[in-house]
C-alpha cells in the first residue's frame, strides 16, 4: 500500500540526492577557480600553510598582482610585466578574432553552398565534400605541426600573426561548417526562390535574405571559435617565439620557469581565465547552442 | 541536354538565363593561365636562387606564396567568367576548399617527403634522404609503442566520463530550481585554457606538500599523497584532469538530446506505471542512442588530440607513463629537433587514427541501423 506520506518522503530524499550531486559537481567545477583567485592574494606563508578562506584564515595581499603591475599602487606606474602581459593579451585577441572571423566567413559560404546546390568535383559529390571538410576535425594538430613549421620557415611566416591566423582558421573551420550547415538547412528555400525569380543573383539573395536569418547561428559559431582559438596552446608554442606569442604560451613558459612564485602564477592564471569566465556567464546561451548543434542531428 | 539530366536538380533551383559570350570565356581562361605562368616563373627563379644557380632572387619564398594567392583568386574569378551563374554557385565552396587544400594537403605532401629524411633543424647539413630508416627506428622505439598503449587507456577513460556526463545531464534535465546557475557552473571548466588548468589543478592543487587536494588526501588517511610519482596514479591523475575539462562538452550534447525527447512517450510510460529504472533502460537510453554515440565519437576525436596538459604538467613522466602520442612527438622534436623522425611518427599515428575512426564509425552506424 503506497501512502501519500511515503511518496512525499521518497520524493524529498530523492530531491536531496539530486541537489547533493549537483552541488557536489558544482563544487568540483568551481573550486579550482576559487583556489586560484584566492591564491593570487596570498603571501608565501599563507600559501605553504594551505589556508583557504580570505580575511578569516589569512590576510589578503596584493603581492601577486603587484608583480604583474595590476595592483592599485602599481596600476598607474610603469611596469614591464604589465606591458608584456598586455602585448600577449593583444596578440591573443587579434589572432583569435581574425581567425574566427575568417573561419566564419569561409565556413558560412561553404555550408550555404552545400545546403543549397549539388556539386560535382571529379568523383566527389556533396556528401563527399562535407566529409572532406569535417574529416579535418580528426586530423591531430601534431601531424600538421612539423611540416608547417618547416614550410613557415621558408615562407618567413614563423612567429607572425598572419601565420597563426591561417593555422587557427584551419583548426576551427570544420566546426563552423558543421554548425552552419544545420542553420542553413533550417531556413526555408522558398524565400530565396522568390528572390531569384525576381531576378536577384544567388549572392544577392544570400546576403540580403538568408544571412540576416542565420545571424544568431553565426554568432554562436563565432564565439565557439573564439574560445577554442583563445585557449590554443600546442600550435602557438611551436610557431611563435616573440612577436606573435600568445598568452597561453607565455603562461606555460612561466609555469616551467618560476613555479615557486605561486602568487604570481595564480595572478597570471586568473588573468588568463577571467575573460573566459565572463564569457561563460554572459554568452552561455550561444556557447551551448553551438556545441549542441551537432548532437541532435548526429 | 544529357548534362542537365546527369546532375540532379539543386535544392535551390531556378532557371536563370545565363549566356556567357565566348570573349568573356576566353578572358577567364587567359586570366588563369597568365597568373599560373607568373607563379611558375617566380617559383623557378626562387628554386634556382636557392640552389645557387643564379644570383638574383628573393630572400625567402613569400613572393611565391603571393603569386599562388593571386592564382587562386584568378581561378575563383574565372569560374564566374566562364560558367556565369553556375560559376557563382561554385564560388560558395571554392574558397573553403582552396583554403584547406593549401594549408592541409600541401604540408601533408611535404610532410610525407620529410618523414623519409633525416633532418635535424639545428644542424647545418640540411636534410638527407634515408629511406625507411626512420620506420625501422620507430619499430624498435619502446617509448612510441608505450605512448600508443597509453592512448588506448586514455580513450577507454571516455566511457567513464560518458557515464558521469549522462548522470549529470539527466539530473540537469529533471525538475530542479536554479538550472541556469548549474548550467553555467558546469560549463566553466570547458572554457578554461588547458594551460591555466595545468597550473591551477596540476601544479598547485595537486602539489604534494600543501596543495588542497593533497591536504584532503592526508586528512582522509593517505599518508603520502603524491600524484605524479607512481605510473598508474600519474596516468589516472591526467585522465581526471582531462575529464574535468571535457565532461561539460558531453553534458551539453547529452542535455540537448534529453531536451528533445518526445514528452508524450515519457508521460505514457509514467501513466503505465513504469518505474525510473525501467523507463531509463527501455525508453530513454534507446532513444538517446544516436546522440550518445555522436557524443562519444566527438569526445574520442578530442581525446586523440590530448597533449597540452601532459606537456606542461608531467612532460610524459614518470618514465613515459603519462605520454600521449602528441606529447611524445613534441618531446622527441624538442630534445633532438629531428623533424624527419617526428613527422614519420605523426603520420603513422594519423594512419592508425584513420583506421580506428573508420572502424568505429562503421560499427556505430551498424549499431544504429540495428537499433532502428
Amino acid at each position: 500500500m503506497v501512502t501519500a506520506s511515503s511518496i512525499m518522503k521518497n520524493s524529498i530524499s530523492e530531491k536531496v540526492l539530486i541537489y547533493g550531486i549537483l552541488l557536489f559537481w558544482t563544487f568540483i567545477c568551481l573550486f579550482p577557480i576559487y583556489w586560484t583567485a584566492t591564491t593570487s592574494f596570498k603571501t608565501a606563508a599563507s600559501v605553504t600553510q594551505g589556508l583557504l578562506i580570505p580575511w578569516i584564515d589569512f590576510e589578503p595581499s596584493w603581492k601577486g598582482w603587484r608583480n604583474l603591475g595590476f595592483s592599485p599602487d602599481t596600476i598607474f606606474t610603469e611596469s614591464n610585466p604589465r606591458e608584456e602581459f598586455l602585448a600577449r593579451f593583444f596578440n591573443t585577441a587579434l589572432i583569435s578574432s581574425c581567425a574566427s572571423g575568417l573561419a566564419v566567413i569561409l565556413g558560412s559560404f561553404a555550408a550555404y553552398g552545400l545546403s543549397r546546390f549539388n556539386y560535382k568535383f571529379g568523383f566527389m559529390r556533396n556528401p563527399d565534400i562535407s566529409f572532406f571538410f569535417l574529416s579535418q576535425l580528426i586530423l591531430p594538430p601534431v601531424v600538421l605541426a612539423l611540416p608547417v613549421l618547416v614550410l613557415y620557415r621558408e615562407l618567413d611566416l614563423l612567429d607572425t600573426h598572419i601565420g597563426m591566423i591561417l593555422l587557427y582558421t584551419l583548426t576551427v573551420l570544420p566546426i563552423v561548417i558543421w554548425i552552419m550547415r544545420d542553420q542553413f538547412n533550417a531556413v526555408p528555400i522558398e524565400l530565396e526562390e522568390a528572390a531569384l525569380v525576381d531576378g536577384a543573383s544567388v549572392w544577392v539573395s544570400f546576403f540580403k535574405i538568408v544571412l540576416p536569418i542565420v545571424i544568431p547561428g553565426i554568432a554562436s559559431a563565432f564565439i565557439l571559435c573564439l574560445i577554442l582559438c583563445w585557449n590554443e596552446y600546442f600550435l602557438a608554442a611551436l610557431i611563435t617565439s616573440t612577436d606573435a606569442k600568445t598568452m597561453p604560451v607565455m603562461v606555460a613558459s612561466q609555469i616551467s620557469s618560476q613555479s615557486i612564485k605561486w602568487w604570481n602564477m595564480a595572478a597570471i592564471s586568473a588573468a588568463l581565465c577571467l575573460p573566459l569566465i565572463v564569457a561563460a556567464i554572459f554568452l552561455e546561451r550561444y556557447i551551448v547552442k553551438g556545441m549542441a548543434a551537432g548532437a541532435i542531428k548526429g | 541536354m544529357s548534362e542537365v539530366k546527369s546532375i540532379e536538380r539543386d535544392p535551390l533551383y531556378v532557371v536563370a538565363p545565363s549566356i556567357v559570350s565566348p570573349a568573356t570565356k576566353r578572358a577567364g581562361k587567359i586570366l588563369v593561365w597568365s597568373t599560373f605562368l607568373l607563379m611558375l616563373i617566380i617559383g623557378l627563379i626562387q628554386t634556382l636562387h636557392t640552389f645557387e644557380k643564379i644570383d638574383f632572387g628573393f630572400s625567402n619564398w613569400r613572393p611565391v606564396l603571393y603569386s599562388y594567392i593571386l592564382w587562386a583568386i584568378a581561378i575563383g574569378y574565372s569560374r564566374v567568367l566562364i560558367y556565369g551563374e553556375k560559376g557563382k554557385r561554385n564560388l560558395f565552396i571554392f574558397p573553403a576548399v582552396m583554403f584547406i587544400i593549401s594549408i592541409v594537403i600541401f604540408p601533408m605532401l611535404f610532410g610525407l617527403y620529410i618523414s623519409f629524411t633525416d633532418w635535424n633543424l639545428s644542424s647545418l647539413d640540411g636534410r638527407k634522404f634515408n629511406g625507411l630508416d626512420n620506420f625501422y627506428q620507430m619499430m624498435s622505439d619502446p617509448y612510441y609503442w608505450n605512448a600508443l598503449k597509453n592512448m588506448i587507456y586514455y580513450v577507454l577513460a571516455v566511457l567513464v566520463e560518458f557515464a558521469i556526463a549522462f548522470l549529470l545531464a539527466m539530473l540537469l534535465n529533471s525538475q530542479i530550481r536554479g538550472r541556469k546557475f548549474f548550467r553555467i557552473a558546469f560549463l566553466i571548466p570547458l572554457m578554461l585554457s588547458p594551460v591555466a588548468v595545468s597550473w591551477m589543478v596540476g601544479k598547485s592543487m595537486l602539489e604534494q606538500r600543501f596543495g588542497p587536494v593533497a591536504n584532503l588526501g592526508r586528512y582522509l588517511g593517505w599518508e603520502t599523497p603524491t600524484f605524479f610519482s607512481s605510473p598508474e596514479i600519474a596516468r589516472l591523475t591526467m585522465m581526471c584532469m582531462d575529464a574535468w575539462t571535457f565532461i561539460p562538452l558531453m553534458i551539453i550534447m547529452l542535455l540537448a538530446g534529453l531536451q528533445a525527447l518526445p514528452k508524450e512517450v515519457l508521460e505514457a510510460a509514467k501513466v503505465d506505471g513504469a518505474n525510473k529504472w525501467t523507463m531509463f533502460k527501455n525508453i530513454i537510453f534507446p532513444i538517446m542512442l544516436p546522440v550518445s554515440l555522436t557524443t562519444l565519437v566527438i569526445r574520442i576525436i578530442f581525446k586523440l588530440k590530448l597533449a597540452d596538459i601532459i606537456i606542461i604538467v608531467t612532460a610524459g613522466g614518470p618514465g613515459g607513463a603519462t605520454d600521449s602520442v602528441t606529447s611524445f612527438i613534441v618531446r622527441e622534436y624538442r630534445d633532438r629537433s629531428n623533424v624527419g623522425y617526428g613527422t614519420l611518427l605523426s603520420f603513422v599515428y594519423l594512419i592508425l587514427i584513420i583506421i580506428f575512426m573508420t572502424i568505429l564509425i562503421r560499427f556505430v552506424n551498424r549499431w544504429l541501423q540495428r537499433a532502428a
